[in-house]
């Protein structure tokens, strides 16, 4: 398991958010977080790279591991986030050039050489299938870019720092059809070198991309299976009664 | 969006329900028009057949409009598959009621038969088709497995019927060998219509289930 939780419980001051979460994230496999609204899927995926750290009065039990080192108490925050990338649902490319979005993380940790960040910063387009949009115009701001080449962006910024998970938290659902065709070609070829966690409302994108689906409902993991197996012949009712749009 | 789904599925019931009591209708009048040498009756049963493919295609686009417009998932899409795979096997029990009423009006036998076994043949068939789509449409287990023990009694009677027809053939001296030879063929296609009875109950487990089990 790359990523290993391990009775967590968390809390935002009196509410209990996750209760008593257990699961195993496979290594380079996408892995998707489903349920409905407040039911503690992003508050969990926000936890994988300790953003919860920010928000007040947030209280976390339990333990997360990456490739078996506690991310709480082995692992400096910024290491941790530099293994561990993440995608928001909304494209937030920072106000400056193309290229400079994609060499911020290497610069934050320490690179300087030109010639490196060149490689970096081509390399990580390439690999967030946006080189051949932006080539002719990295120096350009980023705002200038559709939805969904910002959201490309972000993922090779995301990239630039060779993270070794990638957290998506509802990555297309500000985008049109086809961008979000792009992204999920684009998750399904990271997943070869990354090990890919995503929060989705878009129960086909699920189906379609993911290996493993975990339900989340109130805060509980209800069910956490194969994909394929969860949609087809899920273990349990609540399960069902959710995929088939019976409530949520 | 589910209120739909559901009454897309409701109508899909009653479709299938109906697919299959004119099944069992041609089924029924098949057999009487052989027993009668009912010619008239036997090109019913051919219109009936008309009537089953018609509801089969109806059915086939209602499933693709299903698919396509509410892509379903877990039990809903095995409904929907499921209905799709039964209505291949009733449109087959359609066809093969065809089959024995157009050896019926290709011989033109005008005198009654005692055809005693393949009466009973072809209401086991019958009562196997009529139970498979009442197994789906109340999502009854216990059903379907009556059904797939069913066919094993339909196969009994198919050979009982071999037989004596063989032995039938033998006493006049081949002087009805194509009567009996004809006859033959009836049993096997309710043999054949039984099986597709066992594959629609096996379709409906999976509706239920999820899970396949290799039949037949």
């Amino acid at each position: 398991m790359k990523i290993e939780v391990k009775d967590m419980n968390l809390y935002y001051g009196d509410f209990h958010a996750l209760k008593d979460i257990n699961i195993g994230i496979e290594e380079k496999k996408i892995t998707a977080f489903i349920g409905p609204s407040g039911c503690g899927k992003s508050t969990l995926l926000k936890s994988i790279n300790r953003m919860n750290d920010l928000v007040e009065n947030c209280r976390i039990k339990g333990d997360i591991f990456l490739d078996g080192e506690n991310i709480y108490k082995d692992l400096d925050v910024n290491l941790l986030r530099k293994r561990v990338g993440m995608v928001f649902q909304k494209p937030n490319p920072f106000p400056m050039s193309i290229y400079d979005n994609v060499a911020y993380g290497p610069r934050t940790h320490g690179i300087k050489s030109k010639a490196m960040l060149d490689d970096i910063v081509e390399k990580s387009l390439r690999d967030a299938a946006i080189w051949e949009d932006t080539k002719d115009r990295l120096k350009k701001s980023a705002l200038g870019m559709s939805g969904g080449q910002q959201q490309r962006l972000c993922i090779a910024r995301a990239l630039a720092v060779q993270p070794e998970v990638l957290l998506m938290d509802e990555p297309t659902s500000a985008l049109d059809p086809i961008s979000t065709t792009k992204i999920e070609d684009l998750a399904m070829e990271l997943k070869k070198d990354y090990t890919i966690v995503m929060v989705t409302h878009n129960m086909q994108q699920a189906l379609r991309i993911s290996d493993n689906t975990a339900f989340f409902l109130l805060g509980e993991i209800v069910e956490y299976n194969d994909t394929e197996k969860l949609f087809s012949i899920p273990s349990d009712q609540r399960t069902e009664d959710y995929i088939t749009g019976r409530f949520g | 969006m589910r209120r739909r789904l559901d009454m897309q599925l409701d109508e899909l019931n009653e479709l299938l329900t109906h697919m299959g009591e004119l099944c069992q209708v041609a089924i029924n009048k098949a057999t009487k028009a052989l027993k009668n040498g009912d010619v008239s009756q036997a090109k019913k049963v051919q219109k009936a057949d008309m009537k089953i493919d018609q509801i089969e295609k109806d059915i086939e686009s209602l499933c693709m409009k299903m698919l396509l417009e509410q892509q379903p998932v877990a039990r809903d899409l095995r409904q929907v598959s499921a209905a799709l795979k039964m209505i291949t096997d009733m449109e087959r029990i359609g066809d093969q009621t065809s089959d024995i009423a157009e050896i019926v009006i290709s011989e033109n036998i005008t005198e009654s038969m005692e055809l005693v076994e393949l009466t009973q043949m072809a209401e086991a068939a019958g009562k196997m088709v009529k139970d498979s789509v009442r197994a789906y449409v109340n999502q009854d287990l216990s059903l379907t497995r009556k059904v797939i023990e069913a066919d094993d009694e339909v196969d009994r009677m198919f050979v009982e019927n071999k037989k004596e027809l063989v032995e039938y053939i033998a006493k006049d001296k081949g002087k009805h060998g194509e009567r009996a030879m004809d006859l033959i063929m009836v049993a096997k296609y309710l043999e054949r219509i039984g099986d597709h009875a066992t594959n629609i109950a096996e379709w409906v487990e999976y509706s239920i289930t999820g899970i396949r089990i290799e039949g037949n």
